[in-house]
């Protein structure tokens, strides 16, 4: 066996890697943290980094092997979004107000990967408080996309997907409330699902819009998401909507031998909708594409519709606000985080803080939650909302009885150049119309890359297809990915960083 | 639907936070497009349709009336901006 490319393989063969002992998970932490050091100044993708943190856990994953108590994700080293609180290591959500937070505990997600063996390399920039789909709103500044530098990540998981794409983590954390981990996955060429809301316990991950958000895993093959989302995923009490189901095992249909028909039978829905006008035509032409080798292994393709999907985007925007409104109330300079310097009383305290704290976009969703939900507009935005959102959940539901899944682009277009959407907002929100559904209605939902805007990198951007699935169907969407990319290697496609003028 | 600047600076305030009066045009200008894409919803039939709070039907968990957490109030008020003696510092609120 050789040894694997430490910067681009995926976590399944630096696992097989450390079990063969070809390295240590020291020094696979070492070489790791060595490119996160010197590729940070270009592309920004970390808030915080802990290389002490990260060598002590190497360590200990690599006595544990010694001992043979290692586990398939043991010394595998990771990165968490920075909006999962990990004790000891600050937690900022890419905002001003959290510049110092350091979390007084680990969010159960962190512990759960933290006994799985992984090594924190350390926190992902995002979105402010996860609020953008470019992550521009970052008080730390914008995030650079791998595969041509003046071009957005996407978000909010935008630094989770640039560690994965730039080869500087096997796989990260993300979060997902319309979008975040699909869209960013989509615009890099990483693989990331969204699992069905209730899966992972949001205990310790900073909340935007409770009923929406939802943490999943990235990584560069739908093994490894695989591989992730069994460590994740799991009842914790301390979450009042994790759901109490048994642990499952994610990988259980992707380890069964391979055929020349694994998909045989598998119906792909596919509506009009995600294939209309205003979607992009190198997006169309890579999930058509992307189609023909589903079909070859074996997949039928119907036609279903989803006819209140165009209402998703208006919908998410009263509904995510009015959580968020809800939720932010509790940045109020007393218990944690910023608090201004000068003011005259208590209130004033309160309105300087969050004006200081907050930035632009926070500052407008707050605004519009806090109007949707004050007396007199409750029935017109928040209650009207909460009913089409029923509408949009049923039209899947329907779906689901006449396929097993929906395919489309996860998103109308590739990256867009930093600095494009900063100046209308609208244009931001409307490319996610492709991905808030599956938050709306609570399925699970995967990006996969499926081709590029040029074969010729680079210049050429990452395109991803969306896999939707009916509740609890991670384990048949990872292995339709896995099954595609066993034909495909999109997934295996690397930025070539050199030619962008680094060592 | 158009909001008034003062309509604006009435949700901040509710909000708790301040806006600067120069920022109000543009915030404005920006509020009104959002609301452009959402008020698209007053127009769709929802007669009889329940609103939907949450994805999965869920109940309530209860526990038993047990002490779980140990105190750890000072580990907890380290990440706090003014504390003493034991207790959050927030500005003088009753004369």
């Amino acid at each position: 066996m050789s040894r694997p490319d430490i910067a681009y393989a995926t976590a399944s063969e630096l696992a097989a890697g450390l079990a063969a002992r070809q390295f240590s998970a020291l020094e696979l932490t070492d070489e790791l943290l060595a490119r996160i050091a010197a590729l940070q100044p270009v592309f920004n993708a970390f808030v915080s980094v802990d290389p002490d943190g990260a060598r002590v856990a190497a360590k200990a994953a690599d006595a544990a092997r010694a001992k043979g108590e290692a586990g398939p994700l043991t010394g595998i080293p990771i990165a968490h979004k920075d909006l999962y609180m990990t004790e000891g290591l600050r937690t900022t959500c890419s905002s001003k107000m959290l510049e110092h937070f350091v979390a007084p505990f680990d969010g159960h997600v962190v512990t759960l990967l933290k006994q799985a063996g992984t090594v924190l390399l350390g926190k992902t920039a995002m979105d402010e408080f996860a609020m953008g789909s470019s992550n521009e709103t970052s008080f730390f500044g914008p995030v650079r996309n791998p595969w041509q530098r003046d071009s957005v990540p996407g978000g909010s998981s935008g630094g989770a997907a640039v560690a994965v794409a730039a080869g500087l983590a096997p796989a990260a954390t993300g979060s997902d409330t319309g979008g975040s981990i699909r869209q960013p996955s989509s615009f890099c060429g990483v693989t990331g699902i969204k699992p069905t809301y209730g899966i992972c316990s949001r205990h310790g991950m900073a909340a935007f819009a409770s009923s929406l958000d939802q943490a999943g895993p990235m990584a560069r093959s739908a093994e490894d998401c695989a591989l992730m989302l069994t460590a994740m995923a799991g009842y914790d009490a301390r979450d009042a909507t994790s759901l109490p189901r048994p642990k499952e095992d994610y990988c259980r249909e992707l380890v069964k031998p391979s055929t020349a028909k694994p998909l045989d039978g598998i119906r792909i829905g596919l509506p009009e909708v995600f294939f209309a006008d205003g979607v992009g035509a190198p997006v169309v032409a890579a999930v058509e594409a992307a189609l023909t080798e589903l079909r070859k292994l074996g997949a039928v393709t119907v036609s279903v519709t989803l006819p209140n999907i165009s209402y998703s985007v208006p919908v998410y925007h009263v509904l995510g606000p009015a959580e968020a409104s809800s939720n932010l109330s509790c940045f109020d300079g007393v218990r944690y985080g910023h608090r201004a310097a000068h003011y005259t009383d208590l209130l004033d305290m309160y309105r300087k803080t969050r004006a200081e704290g907050f930035g632009d976009e926070v500052k407008r969703r707050i605004l519009i939650g806090t109007y949707v939900l004050s007396h007199g507009y409750y029935d017109a935005y928040y209650l009207k909302a909460q009913k089409v959102r029923r509408l949009i959940a049923d039209d899947y539901q329907a779906a689901f009885t006449q396929c097993d899944v929906i395919l489309g682009p996860t998103v109308p277009t590739t990256a867009p150049l930093l600095g494009a959407q900063m100046q209308d907002p609208i244009k931001m929100y409307l490319n996610d119309i492709f991905t808030i559904g599956a938050n709306l209605a609570g399925i699970p939902a995967m990006s996969v890359p499926c081709g590029f805007t040029s074969n010729n990198s680079p210049g050429g951007l990452p395109i991803g297809m969306q896999l939707q699935g009916a509740y609890f169907s991670e384990a048949q969407l990872l292995n339709i990915a896995h099954r595609f990319q066993q034909v495909t290697d999109w997934h295996r496609r690397v930025p070539n960083i050199q030619a962008l003028g680094t060592k | 639907m158009a909001l008034s600047q003062n309509e604006i600076q009435r949700i901040a305030h509710l909000a708790r936070i301040e806006i600067d009066e120069a920022m109000l045009p543009q915030l404005q200008q920006q509020l009104d497009s959002i609301f452009g894409m959402i008020d698209v919803l007053s127009k769709v039939n929802t007669d009889g349709v329940s609103p939907m709070a949450h994805t999965q039907p869920l109940v309530l968990p209860l526990r038993d009336d047990k002490v779980t957490e140990p105190d750890r109030r000072d580990h907890y008020q380290q990440g706090a901006p003014a504390v003493q003696d034991g207790l959050y510092l927030v500005p003088k609120v009753i004369e």
